[in-house]
């Protein structure tokens, strides 16, 4: 024989030999971009979201807005205080609720209810809103983020449990009836 | 001694490194560039060096858990032996290593080191640069105090405004629904091993090519940069006027980058380690979260951008600077590589420099941001209520109880949201001061539904006794023709 063969004996053990590995990497890549994905998936799921307690109607006096915590309904064992959370709540009247995420919807700072002038604040970039949540003046562009509420036996329930950003509640939005 | 040299000889026999590290280290560089203008990147590696030991005595005592971090950095200021010298160091060092990489790149972008054959050398520095501020924030997490904790909610907002991959990037930045354990250990693994890692990675390549293709040669005004014969007239140059790197240059970087460390070492013993401030606790939200002095323009920038800039700005803006600095050597690989026949390159670096020292300077004082405390904290100044009217006193307190000194300043206190008011009967007549107020506008809510009728004719009175002595307030000339003259309560309230 002159002609060297295309593909040696050893060539193609080379090769079937980073093809086995290749496929070995896919298998084990699977498991291992699922675990990266964990959070991802299990917000998909609705994993994060319940209706969470924030306590007796009698707690929030008609035509006031107060500060309400509650803890979040998904917690690891590492979380610490940081699985609490703030909203606030405004009893319009009677069981007519609204409650606020404390998170300003321009970037997400803890925003504070001035009850003389009848406004939130945020402290970071200078947005402000209403009472009813909308947007008042600056950097927002929308009003606050709002949790769906339950009243049932008494007590003010709201859906929550991911981080109150412009993509999570849109999310939110669409659960809401329109007439909320 | 005869003894250390047989022990170097068998290691070396084996291990083979003496002679390609001699090289290395004897390898002839231009005479010109034995100067203190190519001392930062040498500076910039031995920081790193002291960024690495001390955060790994850090991480002897630091608890990556959300529970636990903020006690553990209190550990380490209060309890543990000199830990807030070694959280000092590791805080400052950060600081001195931002800004010497920074200066790092302006001079070699000034002095054309970017040009051919070291197109590759800047791209990995310009990822190099990347990593670090990517040390600088995730480092900024690890302090895990309130800033850190509403910080990382503004990153999240920023990116949760990615179109569509938005949520996905949210919940994979966070690790799982909020802010909490499952954060800080993913910020922890990417301060401590993921970026280091490919910083350390990035720092060999960018040294290894530094010793292949030569230090750059100091630029000569019209010396031209070409393909074609760049290499030979390089070699040629380190022949006849090179000297060996060491020791003929190397002992001005030892001495700056000992200059560096001192530096580093006496801001740390003066000043001392940096918070943390309050716990991580998301029902306080008595807080004013600030970013740490190397996003403070970005802080800024935020603010002062329009509404409807700010998510193209936030998504495309770092997209398109990070493609002009990468693709920065192929527009320009050759020609000149003097400053001092590249005007347009020293107006960049100055315009880039005024831009960010002007933006970091701004957020020191933050004027966009309401005071929230000034409406119950500063007072209203006495010359302002001397030889007022009942009903313009109390206007003074109405403006207080509103939150009206929240945004705007009545002497030199006060926030700057609004405009300052200690002249504004001079900008507006009686009648446009009680629209502004009841309607709003201009960045200013209305109060029109939390301001009785008695409350807004008070209000508005005070504000028309806010002008200067010599100058009378603005006037409405219908007013004046319609109920004559001296019907206008601004004229009444002139002092």
């Amino acid at each position: 024989m002159s002609n060297e063969p295309v593909l040696s004996r050893r060539g193609l053990f080379m090769k079937l030999g980073i093809l086995f590995n290749g496929v070995v990497a896919t298998t084990l890549g699977v498991p291992i971009v699922r675990f990266l994905l964990s959070s991802v998936t299990l917000s998909r799921q609705n994993a994060y979201i319940s209706w969470v307690p924030l306590g007796h109607v009698s707690e929030f006096p008609a035509g006031e807005t107060r500060l309400a915590t509650f803890r979040n309904p998904f917690v690891t064992p590492t979380d610490g205080k940081t699985a609490d959370s703030a909203c606030w709540v405004r009893r319009i009247e009677g069981e007519q609720f609204q409650v606020f995420a404390v998170n300003c919807a321009h970037l997400g700072c803890p925003v504070r209810w001035f009850p003389q002038s009848g406004l939130f604040m945020c402290p970071c970039h200078g947005g402000a809103y209403y009472r009813d949540g909308s947007r008042a003046s600056g950097p927002p562009e929308r009003g606050l983020f709002e949790y769906p509420i339950k009243v049932a036996d008494g007590v003010v329930t709201i859906r929550a449990g991911e981080l109150p950003t412009p993509a999570a509640n849109a999310a939110l939005d669409r659960e809401r009836p329109p007439c909320a | 001694m005869r003894v250390i040299a047989s022990i170097a000889g068998w290691v070396d026999h084996r291990l083979q490194l003496a002679a390609p590290i001699r090289d290395a280290v004897e390898h002839p560089v231009p005479r010109n560039t034995a100067s203190w203008w190519y001392v930062f990147g040498s500076a910039a590696l031995v920081i790193f060096c002291l960024q690495l030991a001390t955060g790994i005595l850090l991480a002897m005592v630091y608890v990556p858990s959300a529970d636990e971090a903020w006690h553990s950095l209190q550990a380490l200021n209060h309890q543990v032996v000199l830990g807030w010298f070694v959280r000092a160091l590791h805080g400052w060092g950060s600081n001195f290593m931002v800004a010497i990489v920074l200066i790092h790149m302006a001079q070699v972008f000034l002095f054309g080191a970017y040009k051919y054959p070291r197109e590759l050398t800047w791209i990995v520095g310009v990822f190099l640069l990347l990593t670090t501020l990517g040390m600088a924030f995730t480092g900024q997490i690890m302090r895990f105090d309130q800033d850190a904790y509403w910080g990382l909610g503004i990153g999240a907002s920023i990116a949760s405004r990615v179109p569509l991959a938005g949520p996905t990037i949210v919940k994979l930045m966070l690790g799982g629904p909020i802010i909490a354990g499952a954060t800080l250990s993913r910020f922890f693994t990417l301060h401590v091993f993921v970026v280091p890692g490919a910083l350390i990675l990035l720092v060999c390549l960018h040294v290894l090519m530094v010793l292949k293709l030569g230090i750059n040669e100091w630029p000569m005004p019209g010396r031209l940069v070409r393909r074609a014969t760049y290499e030979r007239d390089y070699h040629e140059l380190t022949q006849i006027d090179g000297a060996p790197f060491v020791p003929y240059a190397v002992w001005k970087d030892l001495f700056f980058a000992a200059f560096m460390l001192l530096a580093v070492a006496s801001c740390a013993w003066w000043f001392g380690p940096f918070g943390p401030s309050g716990q991580p606790d998301p029902t306080i939200i008595q807080t004013v979260p600030k970013p740490d002095y190397f996003f403070l323009w970005l802080y800024a920038l935020l603010s002062l951008l329009p509404p409807s800039l700010e998510t193209p700005a936030l998504i495309i803006g770092p997209v398109v600077a990070i493609a002009a600095l990468l693709l920065l050597p192929f527009l320009s690989g050759e020609g000149e590589k003097s400053w001092k026949r590249r005007p347009i390159a020293v107006l960049t670096v100055m315009l880039t420099a005024m831009t960010l020292a002007t933006f970091t300077h701004l957020a020191g004082d933050a004027p966009w941001s309401p005071h929230m405390n000034a409406w119950s904290g500063d007072p209203v100044p006495a010359h302002l209520l001397r030889d007022t009217t009942a009903l313009q006193r109390q206007g003074a307190l109405v403006f207080q109880v509103k939150q009206c000194r929240n945004c705007h300043s009545l002497g030199d206190t006060g926030a700057e949201r609004g405009p300052r008011l200690d002249r504004v009967a001079v900008r507006l007549t009686q009648d446009q001061l009680i629209r502004q107020v009841i309607q709003g506008g201009g960045n200013m809510p209305a109060y029109g539904k939390n301001l009785s009728p008695a409350e807004t004719t008070a209000l508005v009175a005070f504000l028309g006794t806010l002008h200067p002595p010599g100058q009378t307030p603005a006037r409405e000339a219908a007013r004046d023709i319609v109920l004559g003259s001296g019907a206008d309560p601004h004229a009444s309230a002139t002092k």
